[in-house]
This record gives C-alpha cells, structure tokens and sequence, in this order.
C-alpha cells in the first residue's frame, strides 16, 4: 500500500507508458498473426509518445504560446519586446519541446507502420497467408524441394 | 563555401533523391548520372571536411544558424572520427553505385528509378547518423536510413527476403524506440539534446551520478546493439542480408552494422564521455565478455553455414564483437582498433559481397559449389575476392590485418586475455572457411576429371542467363560495371592497410584529451 502511494500513484503516467509498452512488445513477439505484431508495434511506439508527451507537463501550467499582445509587440518594437518576453515565467508555461519532437516521432511511427504493411502485403501475395508459422513451414517445404 | 560542407554531404544525396524520384520513372537514363553525380559531390565534400579537419580541428555547423544558445539548433560535427567513416560511407556509396549501373535494371526490373531513391535516401540517413551532434535528430536519421533499409531488403523477387525483411523491420523498430527513450530520460535528467551540452552537464554537474542518466544509458545501449546485430540481437541480419537483391546487401552489409558501432563510439564518448563509461559505470570486464561470445559465436555460425552469402552475414555477426570489444577495452588502442576496423571492415565486407554476388549470379548458385574451378575461370573476380578474404583472416599488407594487430594489443595492455583468444580463435575460423573456398576454386569442378558432368554442361553452355551478352574480352569475367568496383574496393583494402599508421595517429591524437583510455 505503502508502495502504491509512494511511487505508483504520483507516477502513474510512467507506469501506464510501461505497462502499454510491454503490451505492444508482448504482441510483437508472442503473436503469430503479421498484422498482430504490427499493431503491437503501433501500441509500442505509442507507448512512447505517451512517455514524452507526459514528461513536457507541469502543474498548473499553460499552453506554451505567449498572450498575443506579447507576440504582436515583439514583431513591432524587435529588441526591446523581446527583453519583455524573457520575462515571462517559464514555470507558467508547459514545455513545447517534447511534444514537438513526437511530431517527428509520429511521422516516423506512421511511416514505419506503412513500409510494414506493403511488406506483409507483398508475403501475402507470396504465400497466400499472414500467420507466422505457416509461413515458416512453407519455407521449410521449399527449401527441401530446392 | 567551404563552411558549408557538412551540410552539403547530406544535401546532395537528399536532392539527388528527389530529382531520381520525379524525373527517373519518365526517363530511366537520367537516374545513373544524377546518383553518380550526388554522391560525387558527397565524396569530394567529405574529403574536403576531413582536410579541413586534419589541418584545423574539429568543424562546427548549425543548420540554419540557429546555434547553441537557444538549445533548439541542429548541429553537425565532424572531427576525425566521422570524418573517417564520412570518406569510408562514401566511397562505398560511390563504388556500390558503379556496381549497379546494370545490376538495379535486372534485380528490379520495373522500379530502378524507385531503388536509385531509396539507394539515396539511405546515403542521407546514414551520411546523417554519421555526421550529426544532435542525439534526437539521431534517432530520426536512424529511422531514415532503417525505412529506406526495410524498403531496399523487401524489394527482391526472393519471399525468403520479404519475410526478412518484415521481422527486420520488428526488431529495428524496437531497437530504435529503445534509443528514443533513452534519448527522452537524458532529457529529462539533462534538459538537453545537442550531444556536446548533454556531455558537458553530465561530465560536470551531479547529473553524471543520477539513475535517470544510467536508466538512459542501458535503454540506448539496448536500442543500438540491437541495431547493429549484437550477438544475441543478431537475428534479422543473416537471413535479411542473405536473400535481398544483390544491390542492395551490397551496400546495406559493409554500411549500416558499421555506422552503429560508429553511433555508439560517438555516444560513449561525446555524450556520455568516457570517463563517466569506464570510472563511474564500469561494466568494461561484462561486455568485453559479451563481445567475446559474440566474435565466437558469429564464427562458429559462419562455420555452419552452407550458401556463401549467408556465411559472410554471421562473419559480420562475428566482425561485430570484434569491434564492440575493442571499444569497450578501455584502452587507448582497442578503442583506435575498432574505429580502424570501421574503415577496414567497411571496405573488406564490400569486396566480399561484391565478389560474392558476381560469383552467385554467374554461377546461378548460392552454395560453396558455386567457387569449383573459378579461379581459371574468372581469376579477376577472384583476385579481389581473395583480397577480400585474405584481409578477413587477418593476413598482411592488409587492412584486416592490421585493425587485428591493434585490437589484440589494446586486448593484452588492458589483460582481457579472453577477447583476445576470441579474436585469434575468429581468425583460425575465418581462414578454415575461405581456404575452402580457395581449395574449391583452384582445384573444384575440373571439366577433364568429370567428377561433375551435369554441372560443367550447364555452366559452359549459354543457358546461364549471366554468361549472354556480356563483354567477351576476359572469357568468363564479368561485366567491367562490377568489375571495377570490386576491384577498386580490393585496391583500397591494401591501401588502408598499407596506410594504417598516419590513420591510427589521426585517430590516437582524437583520444590525447582522454586519460582513462590510457597514457599515451
């Protein structure tokens, strides 16, 4: 009980990324369906942006984009605005950098996921089947032939 | 201009690609000069960036000027360690290049232009892991030279390569998700990803004791040993290497295992630093263990092996160790030893597989009956595969033999006896195998002994699509388009072998600054 208060409770966006994480590696490995792994490494990858995009949140804190006026200023007076502008209260302001790095993250997991697809496409067209194990065999059977 | 010439080795390759990509399926013709010409210009600025760098030191390069202060600038660094692999990378690019002039037509036979953008678009991700000092940024060339990697192993007519290539693309992807959250506690205990800000806050505030850093360093460790086919996260390699288009292995297999062992050189030492490695972690005597299993268990695999490429894909599981061994040393010249097998192995493994895919295509087989008798038969081809070969079992004026010599003396000055018994025992191995091969070659497949005679029918006669069409000049040689690189890489294996101490020096004065790699 002690422990659930004490490190599961105030970190439980960690934990929920672990445990989402261990799914998607679980059905990466254990399942015998090709788009099964797929969507656990989907799940995987996803895990992941959970854990940045958690780690850029603070408490109490607001969208990272200054009041308009601010911006408007800076565009117009340069220098002197932008000294107004360190003012601001980093604490008051969530951090934009993880999120913007999942962007990326996210094209990439998005891009992966096609690339995998087209090529469990192109094993089905190859041995009319997506399950792991009957692909193993029909290579067994060929290479014997061979 | 000069200033700008690590962004120009990135640059041209990434246009080049997008030129091949719109004008290459309208017009098959425009695609070779446009390849050969960008990575012409990514040679010559990468030769350019090491002069400058041997003369004047390391070179920094902030992507549009958006330098450090801000903490959100991209930077590219290259000292003499990149610098190294940078000429390396590409000269392979150059001579696989060459090599496909033909070759992509036949292989792909529909999508040349596709393969000549996916050959480019790997050239950017892998030029960029090189060349980059940014530890995200990272992570995204990874996935750039690992999706055009998947694509690139996937395209062959073999079904064994596709389903290669989809288990490649499971386990790569998981270790690279493994780097980025590495790279994402680093964050969070450094605030930074500009590799040279997280090196110094690690080196000199307490964030170097705290276990987020040592949580980091395991995950990225974890993420880049499964990418570079680290014994036992070896399982991808042989089978995906093995049955893809001969292109493609050609410049997949001598390139990407060792731009990983680079990725993680450059991560002990320009993030971590490597007296935070060896002093404050200090798991030098487990992994030099592990990459003592490793170089033994990639030699005993090869030895098992029957078809000729696939043998070369656990020698590379093999090679591995070698290198992730000497790094992890802990002494000056183990850690000069596997920067210098970077550039020994990148160019022995290119000669191999070049040589190997002309025999198998020749030949029309992929098991060690393909070399009977090929050195009457094709004595050029197999020059340079001897080259190749010599220079894997270690034998002088080699590279090969010398990236060994210093990795065995940085394995007796720092007394891990056993990595060196694994090296000499790898060297034994290696040269059980290629004497085979050598044997079958000279003495094999004699047309007078008859020992073969369905054999020696089908391969004198034009059936063998290989043997039609081709230049006649030199008999049963193949085309001068493979030829030439083949026999280019071989000459260069001598080269920087015979050249092995001005790049040793080179790479020690890198290590001046570092006193727990050893006194100099």
């Amino acid at each position: 009980m002690d422990f659930l208060r004490t490190s599961v409770i105030p970190h439980f966006n960690y934990w929920i990324y672990v445990i989402l994480m261990m799914i998607g590696l679980w059905a990466m490995i254990g399942k015998n369906n090709l788009i099964k792994k797929l969507i656990g490494m989907s799940i995987f990858q996803t895990a992941i942006i959970l854990f940045y995009v958690s780690i850029g949140v603070k408490t109490g804190a607001d969208i990272p984009i200054p009041a308009h006026h601010a911006h408007h200023d800076e565009a117009a007076a340069g220098a002197g605005a932008r000294e107004e502008e360190d003012k601001l209260d980093p604490d008051a302001f969530a951090n934009p950098l993880p999120h913007v790095l999942m962007l990326t993250a996210i094209v990439v997991g998005v891009a992966t996921l096609g690339v995998a697809l087209a090529i469990s496409q192109s094993i089905h067209k190859d041995f009319g089947t997506l399950e792991e194990d009957e692909i193993l065999e029909k290579i067994k059977a060929s290479t014997h032939d061979g | 201009m000069a200033e700008q010439l690590p962004a120009l080795i990135l640059l041209a390759p990434l246009f080049g690609a997008l030129l091949v990509g719109l004008a290459g399926p309208r017009d098959r013709r425009v695609c070779f000069p446009v390849v050969l010409g960008a990575l012409a210009v990514s040679l010559c600025s990468a030769v350019g960036v090491l002069v400058r760098v041997l003369a004047g030191g390391p070179v920094d390069y902030f992507v549009g000027g958006w330098s450090e202060p801000l903490g959100i600038g991209i930077q590219l660094r290259v000292d003499t360690l990149n610098g190294l692999v940078l000429v390396v990378i590409a000269v392979v690019f150059v001579l696989v290049g060459v090599f496909s002039i033909r070759r992509a037509g036949e292989e792909n036979t529909e999508k040349s232009p596709q393969y000549y953008t996916l050959f480019l678009l790997l050239a950017v991700g892998v030029f960029g892991m090189t060349v980059t000092g940014d530890a995200f940024n990272l992570y995204v060339l990874v996935e750039v030279s690992s999706l055009t990697g998947y694509a690139l192993i996937a395209m062959g007519s073999s079904p064994r390569g596709t389903v290669a290539a989809f288990n490649y693309v499971v386990m790569g992807t998981i270790g690279a998700s493994f780097y980025l959250l590495g790279v994402g506690y680093l964050y969070m205990a450094t605030g930074a990803l500009n590799m040279a800000q997280i090196h110094e806050i690690v080196a000199t505030t307490g964030a170097g004791g705290s276990r987020t850093v040592l949580v980091a360093f395991i995950l990225i460790l974890a993420g880049l040993w499964t990418k570079m086919a680290f014994f036992p996260l070896h399982g991808w390699l042989p089978n995906a290497y093995g049955y893809c288009p001969s292109t493609s292995s050609s410049v997949l297999a001598p390139l990407v295992t060792k731009v990983y062992i680079y990725v993680m050189i450059r991560v002990m030492l320009g993030v971590f630093g490597a007296e935070w490695i060896f002093e404050h972690v200090g798991w030098t005597n487990i992994v030099v263990w592990l990459a003592t299993v490793a170089i033994l268990a990639g030699s005993l695999l090869a030895l098992a092996q029957t078809e000729v490429r696939k043998m070369l894909c656990y020698l590379i599981v093999a090679e591995v160790g070698y290198m992730v061994g000497g790094a992890w040393l802990a002494n000056r010249w183990g850690m000069a030893g596997a920067v210098y097998h970077i550039v020994a192995d990148a160019l022995m493994t290119l000669c191999l597989f070049l040589a190997v895919n002309i025999i198998v295509k020749r030949t029309g087989r992929l098991r060690m009956d393909a070399f009977d008798g090929l050195f009457r038969k094709m004595p050029l081809t197999m020059a340079g595969f001897a080259v190749g070969a010599l220079a894997m079992i270690g034998i002088p004026p080699t590279a090969g033999f010398f990236s060994k010599w210093y990795l065995l003396r940085g394995g007796i000055e720092s007394g891990h006896f056993e990595y060196v018994a694994a090296l000499l025992l790898s060297s034994l191995v290696n040269a059980v195998l290629f004497f085979r091969l050598f044997e079958r070659a000279f003495f094999g497949g004699n047309p007078a002994g008859g020992h073969h005679p369905d054999r020696t029918a089908a391969e004198s006669g034009p059936t063998q699509q290989g043997w039609v069409g081709d230049s006649t000049l030199l008999g049963g040689e193949a085309r001068a388009s493979t030829l030439g690189p083949l026999l280019a890489a071989a000459a260069l294996v001598v080269a920087v072998g015979l050249l092995n101490g001005p790049i040793v020096s080179a790479i020690l004065r890198y290590f001046e600054n570092m006193p727990v790699l050893g006194a100099p």
